[in-house]
């Protein structure tokens, strides 16, 4: 009888491709040590499905900084309609839900023997990890900027002191001054977002300081939701925006952060606060780690975000390769539920179930104009993860009665409020 | 001796088939087979809907709603038969089976 079935588990995990399987493993919910850094929008979400889908996990969160600031509604606080406490997450929530949460930066990772050091010197073995690390921004891609020039030309593409920082310039600014806002060349986090920025600065000047302009420069010829935000910006604040494609120009050539000038195609423009979006890569640890490819973000198995870079490793959000998917806290987060997923069933010796990827992205053009862009997806194992066919895409392009656009303001509010209480509630 | 081992021998390969079938079933899955399971499509609801269906806003709570209610609303804005600022556009996204599999994990949601 041992024999026999000791044969037949062999027959069913050799068939399997699973390698050997003991009886316990057949049981749900095998137990292990998940390590996830970084406790933002896929880190956060991660580490709390992992528990929801098995209480016996044995879930570490690393995270830097003492709580987390969402770049979702920064731009608010930048337009001044929400303060930066309202855009703040503690991590209690995570605590409460049987988390260890540590703070500290983790800065090397040995994939082979599975272990997470951090800058203190401790070590944090796993059996698997997940890396929700974000963005880096890349200050050499603008000649002229640095981190340093963040000071004078804030990107504030990080939430946090640059968002105060752009939002204290945008209030010292005199009426009839010039705001210069520079984005970068796909892909970036955030594709709508500084779309948005221009829409709620333009809502400010708009009501206090009317006689100023807004500058574009920018390194794309096209944005997203780009038909709905130009109509706004024509409807709500006529003349004051003017935006110049790549292909005209408006790519930046440097910018001189004394002389608080911009010089693109366009020629040299100087603003009265010039808001500067550099382009990006993965977060340091993924570099760190060797998750990253020469693009500079993580490649993953689009059924299960692991890395294809090394194994027990797991990449989520902003920094991963995610094919038709945006970089944005909502596709992170359905990003991080796959993840949760495959890993309850990898411990298990389980074959993941199939992903569900989806993405929304809420902009507000003012506190009472909101508009949308969402996508389900699909993923094979050839075309990686592309958009649903025949479904999705952005609001309608002329509101109806139903008063899409007050209504998508609403909807916008809460969409942050569930979103958030998802994660760190 | 040579027979029993036989026996056994086919037996175990039975046995081996039926517990990769169990093995090769994903974890929740209802209607659909090959794609993702009810819960795991649900739970992307909550990007919006709030945590387990429960909203604190304009947005509707799909936590208590029953099975065929969902899967009538979720057709109704398929079809354009229900106005809607976004749903319509999301509800495209799914197939019947889908939309059923999501309905049956969202009646779960207390």
């Amino acid at each position: 009888m041992t024999r026999t079935r000791r044969s037949l588990l062999k027959t069913a995990g050799a068939a399997a491709g699973l390698g050997v399987i003991g009886m316990p493993a057949l049981a749900q919910g095998a137990a292990g040590k998940v390590v996830v850094i970084g406790a933002g929008f896929g880190g956060g979400t991660t580490a709390r499905y992992l528990k929801r889908a098995n209480a016996a996990l044995d879930v570490t969160l690393i995270e830097r900084d003492e709580k987390f600031i969402t770049c979702p509604f920064s731009n608010y606080v930048v337009a001044g309609f929400r303060k930066i406490g309202d855009v703040t997450h503690g991590f209690d929530g995570l605590r409460k839900a049987g988390i260890k949460v540590v703070k500290g930066d983790a800065t090397a990772v040995d994939t082979a023997g599975r272990s997470v050091s951090l800058a203190d010197g401790s070590k944090h073995p796993y059996d698997k990890l997940v890396v929700s690390p974000g963005i880096e921004l890349n200050f050499a891609g603008v000649a002229g900027y640095s981190e340093a020039a963040a000071e004078k030309m804030p990107h504030a593409w990080k939430a946090g002191p640059q968002t105060l920082l752009l939002r204290r310039q945008l209030e010292a600014m005199a009426d009839g001054g010039t705001f210069i806002l520079c984005p970068p060349a796909n892909p970036f986090r955030c594709p709508p977002g500084p779309y948005e920025r221009v829409s709620v600065v333009a809502w400010y000047l708009k009501t206090n300081k009317p006689k100023s302009k807004i500058l574009v420069f920018d390194a794309k010829d096209a944005f997203s939701k780009q038909g709905l935000f130009q109509a706004a910006w024509e409807s709500e604040f006529p003349g004051m925006v003017t935006w110049v494609a790549g292909k005209d120009g408006g790519k930046v050539e440097s910018v001189d952060p004394n002389a608080m000038t911009v010089k693109s195609g366009f020629g040299s423009e100087k603003g009265a606060v010039v808001n500067v979006i550099p382009p990006q890569r993965a977060g340091a640890i993924a570099q760190a780690a060797g998750l990253t490819a020469d693009n500079g973000w993580c490649p993953v198995d689009p059924m299960t975000f692991a890395s294809t870079k090394a194994q027990n490793v797991y990449v989520v959000g902003d920094a991963t390769i995610a094919g038709a998917m945006p970089k944005s806290g909502s596709s992170a987060n359905t990003q991080g539920k796959v993840v949760a997923n495959a890993i309850v069933a990898s411990l298990a010796n389980k074959p993941p179930g199939a992903p569900a990827l989806f993405n929304i992205c809420y902009s507000l053009v003012t506190p009472d104009y909101g508009i949308s862009t969402t996508d389900a997806y699909q993923v094979s194992a050839d075309k990686g993860i592309t958009v649903t066919p025949n479904a999705g895409g952005v609001s309608v392009r002329m509101a109806t009665a139903l008063n899409e656009r007050k209504l998508e303001a609403e909807y916008t509010v809460n969409w942050y409020k569930s979103i958030t209480s998802d994660i760190w509630a | 001796m040579r027979k029993t081992r036989e026996r056994e021998h086919t037996m175990e390969k039975r046995i081996a088939a039926a517990v990769l079938a169990a093995l090769l079933v994903p974890a929740g899955a209802s209607a659909q087979s090959a794609g993702p399971s009810g819960q795991a499509l649900g739970q992307t609801c909550f990007v919006c809907h709030g945590p387990d269906g429960r909203s604190a806003g304009p947005i509707a709570s799909l936590a208590g709603l029953p099975k065929d209610h969902v899967v009538r609303q979720m057709t109704e804005f398929k079809t354009d038969r229900r106005p809607s600022t976004i749903m319509n556009r999301i509800a495209k996204s799914y197939s019947d089976e889908q939309i059923a599999a999501i309905a049956e994990f969202i009646a779960t949601l207390k």
